[in-house]
C-alpha cells in the first residue's frame, strides 16, 4: 500500500542554515538577469502594445519630419534623410528608454516585486533583467527607422557594414540612457510621475541637439549646449557611421559618454531600489 | 561555487528556534506599527499571529521576511539575523503575501519556472518542479492559462506553490484565506495542514479566529502594534475563563425555577435565552455540572438537552483586546 502514496520530500532539514550563501555571486546575478529577461521577453509577446512606440515614431516620425523640414533645411527631401534618419534614431532611442523608469516603477508597485525581493537573488538583477529584454526594442526601432528611410530613397554610404555598427551603436546608446530613466523611476512615485520627469529629460535632449538641424543655424548661447549634450556626440556618430562607413573621434566620444552615463546612473539605480523602506 | 559556502558568523550554535522576535519596533512616520513585540516559534510548529485588520501582523511578517528594515529590536530566522544577513534569511523562507505575489503576465507554468530559474533551478529542473507543483495543487489543468482568467482561490494555491520552489524551511503565509469562499478556504487549510506534516514551519497572520483555532499550535494575539496574548487556543480560551454550561428545558414555565436552581449550584448568574425554553449558565468549575443535573431532577425539572462548550476565540478576542467592534472591519493600515 504505501507504494501508493507519494512522499514527498520532507521540507525539514536537520541544519537549515548549512550551505547556505551570504550573498549573490556574480554569476547567479547574470543568470538571473537572464531568468528576468525571458519573463520581461514573454510580457512583450503578451502585450505586444509595448511596443507601439518603437514600432510608430519611428515610421511616423521620419516620414512626418522629412516632408516638413526636407525642404527648409536641406532643400530637398532625399537630401534631407542622411542629417534626419540618425537624429530620429536617436530620438527613438530616447523615447523607447523612457518606458525603462516607467515599467520599473509599475513592477515596484506590483505584488510580484515583494516575491522577487524575498528571493535569495542578487537585487540589480530585477533591474538589468527587464533592461536586457529592452534590447529587443532598441532593435526594432532601429531597423524600422532605417527600413522607413531606405524607402523613402535614402541610401546610406556606409553600406551595410556602417548600418550594422550605427544600429549596435543606437542600441548600445539607448541601453545606457535607459539608465537615467530607470533612476527616475527609483525615485518618482508613480509610474504617471516617471512618465511627466522623463518628458521634461527626454525633449530638451533631442530637440536641443543636432538631431534635426544643423548646429551652425542655432544661436551661440544654445550651440555650447548643443555640442555638450551626449545625444548630438550619439548622432554625430551614427551620422559618420551610416554615411561614410568610418570609425571617427565621434564614435569613440559617443561610447564613453554611455560608459559614464552607466557608471553614474547604473550604481544610483541599484542603490535605490535595494533600499529598504 | 564552494567558496560560497559558509557558516554564517551570526548563527548561533545549538537548535536555534524558527523565529526568535526580540522587542521588534516599526514606525511609518507618527504611527508606531509594530510596538516591542516578541514571538518565538520552535521549528515543526505552526503559529498564528491573529488581530484585526491594521494590527501590525503583516508589517511584522514583511519585516522577518526582509521586506521592510527593522527600526529597533531584533529578529531571528533559524539564529540568523534578518537585519544583518538577510541574503541567507531569504534562503530558509518562503513568502505568501496577502495579495497575489506572481506575475500577471505570464501563466501558471511560466510563473513557476521563471521563480524556479531565479533560484538557481537548471531550465529542466525548473520546468519539472513547476509540473509537479501544479500537478499537487490541482493547477494541471489552468496551467498555461493567463492569470487574469484564475479565481481567487486559484491564484492563492499557485501563490503558495511559488514559496515552494526551494523547498524553505520556513514558510510565512499572510492572511491565506482572506477573500475565499468557504469551500476553497477548506481547501487552503488542508494544504496547509499537509505542508506542517511534511515538516515545514509555517507563522500565518490571520484575522479569522477560527483559522487560528483550527491550523495552530499556538497563537499569539496582536492589538495596535502589541502582542497582547499567547498560548495555545486552549490556553487562550482558559485565560477568559469558564466554559459555558446549556440546558434546553422540556417546559417553559420551569426556566424561572431552573435558573434560580443553577444559579445557586454554580454560583453565576444565568442567562435566560429569549425563546424561553433555554437557559446559558457560566461554569467556573465544570465538576459542579452534575451537581446541577441532580437539584433539577430533585425540583422534578425535565431537561430535554445540555452542553458544555468552551468559549469562541471570539470571547477570547473581545476578553483580550476589551474592544467590541468587528474586527475585520476596520481600515487597513499598512
Amino acid at each position: 500500500m504505501t507504494a501508493t502514496l507519494t512522499a514527498p520530500a520532507p521540507l525539514v532539514r536537520n541544519d537549515p542554515v548549512a550551505g547556505t550563501r551570504t550573498h549573490a555571486s556574480l554569476t547567479d546575478g547574470l543568470r538571473q538577469t537572464g531568468a528576468m529577461a525571458w519573463r520581461g521577453l514573454i510580457t512583450m509577446r503578451r502585450a505586444p502594445e509595448q511596443l507601439f512606440d518603437v514600432v510608430v515614431q519611428p515610421l511616423l516620425f521620419t516620414a512626418m519630419f522629412a516632408y516638413i523640414f526636407g525642404g527648409a533645411i536641406a532643400g530637398d527631401v532625399a537630401a534631407y534623410l542622411p542629417l534626419l534618419i540618425p537624429g530620429i534614431l536617436a530620438q527613438t532611442a530616447l523615447t523607447a528608454c523612457m518606458a525603462t523608469g516607467v515599467q520599473l516603477r509599475e513592477d515596484m508597485d506590483k505584488g510580484v516585486m515583494d516575491r522577487f525581493t524575498s528571493l535569495p537573488i542578487a537585487r540589480w538583477a530585477t533591474v538589468t533583467g527587464p533592461m536586457v529584454a529592452d534590447l529587443v526594442r532598441y532593435l526594432v526601432a532601429s531597423v524600422l527607422t532605417f527600413t522607413t528611410g531606405i524607402a523613402m530613397g535614402y541610401r546610406p554610404a556606409g553600406g551595410v557594414g556602417g548600418v550594422a555598427a550605427s544600429i549596435l551603436l543606437v542600441i548600445a546608446a539607448g541601453w545606457s540612457m535607459s539608465w537615467v530613466f530607470a533612476w527616475v523611476g527609483t525615485i518618482a512615485s508613480s509610474a504617471r510621475g516617471v512618465q511627466g520627469i522623463s518628458m521634461m529629460i527626454m525633449f530638451p535632449l533631442t530637440f536641443l541637439s543636432n538631431a534635426f538641424v544643423p548646429v551652425d543655424t542655432l544661436p551661440g548661447w544654445l550651440q555650447a549646449f548643443v555640442r555638450f549634450n551626449p545625444v548630438s556626440h550619439v548622432v554625430t556618430a551614427v551620422r559618420d557611421l551610416a554615411n561614410t562607413g568610418t570609425v571617427t573621434s565621434q564614435v569613440a566620444i559617443a561610447v564613453l559618454g554611455c560608459a559614464a552615463v552607466v557608471a553614474v546612473f547604473a550604481p544610483l539605480t541599484v542603490h535605490r531600489f535595494a533600499r529598504r523602506r | 561555487m564552494t567558496t560560497l559556502l559558509h557558516d554564517p558568523p551570526t548563527r548561533s550554535t545549538g537548535t536555534a528556534p524558527a523565529v526568535l522576535v526580540q522587542d521588534l519596533v516599526k514606525n511609518f512616520g507618527a504611527t508606531r506599527a509594530v510596538d516591542h513585540v516578541n514571538l518565538e516559534v520552535t521549528a515543526g510548529e505552526i503559529v498564528g499571529v491573529l488581530g484585526p485588520n491594521g494590527a501590525g501582523k503583516t508589517t511584522t511578517l514583511r519585516m522577518l521576511a526582509t521586506l521592510l528594515s527593522i527600526d529597533s529590536g531584533r529578529a531571528q530566522i533559524f539564529g540568523v539575523d534578518v537585519a544583518e544577513s538577510p541574503h541567507v534569511v531569504r534562503q530558509l523562507i518562503g513568502v505568501t503575501g496577502q495579495y497575489a505575489s506572481v506575475d500577471e503576465n505570464l501563466t501558471a507554468t511560466e510563473n513557476l519556472r521563471l521563480f524556479g530559474r531565479l533560484q538557481g533551478l537548471s531550465r529542466h529542473d525548473a520546468r519539472a518542479t513547476a509540473t509537479e507543483l501544479l500537478g499537487r495543487f490541482g493547477l494541471e489543468d489552468a496551467a498555461g492559462r493567463p492569470l487574469r482568467q484564475f479565481s481567487g482561490g486559484m491564484r492563492r494555491r499557485l501563490d503558495l506553490a511559488a514559496s515552494l520552489i526551494s523547498r524553505p524551511p520556513l514558510i510565512f503565509l499572510d492572511e491565506p484565506t482572506t477573500g475565499l469562499d468557504p469551500r476553497t478556504r477548506g481547501q487552503m487549510w488542508d494544504t496547509i495542514r499537509t505542508l506542517v506534516a511534511e515538516g515545514a514551519t509555517i507563522l500565518l497572520t490571520t484575522q479569522y479566529l477560527d483559522e487560528a483555532d483550527q491550523l495552530a499550535d499556538r497563537i499569539a494575539v496582536i492589538d495596535h502594534g502589541r502582542k497582547v496574548a499567547e498560548g495555545t487556543p486552549d490556553q487562550l480560551k482558559a485565560q477568559v475563563g469558564s466554559s459555558t454550561l446549556i440546558l434546553d428545558l422540556a417546559e417553559m414555565d420551569t426556566e424561572g425555577r431552573a435558573a434560580q436552581i443553577a444559579g445557586r449550584v454554580l454560583g453565576t448568574t444565568p442567562f435566560r435565552s429569549p425563546e424561553g425554553r433555554r437557559l446559558n449558565v457560566p461554569v467556573s468549575d465544570p465538576g459542579l455540572v452534575g451537581d446541577v443535573l441532580v437539584a433539577l431532577r430533585q425540583a422534578a425539572i425535565e431537561v430535554t438537552a445540555l452542553q458544555v462548550t468552551q468559549p469562541t476565540l471570539d470571547e477570547v478576542f473581545l476578553a483580550l483586546t476589551g474592544r467590541d467592534d468587528e474586527p475585520a472591519t476596520r481600515e487597513e493600515i499598512r
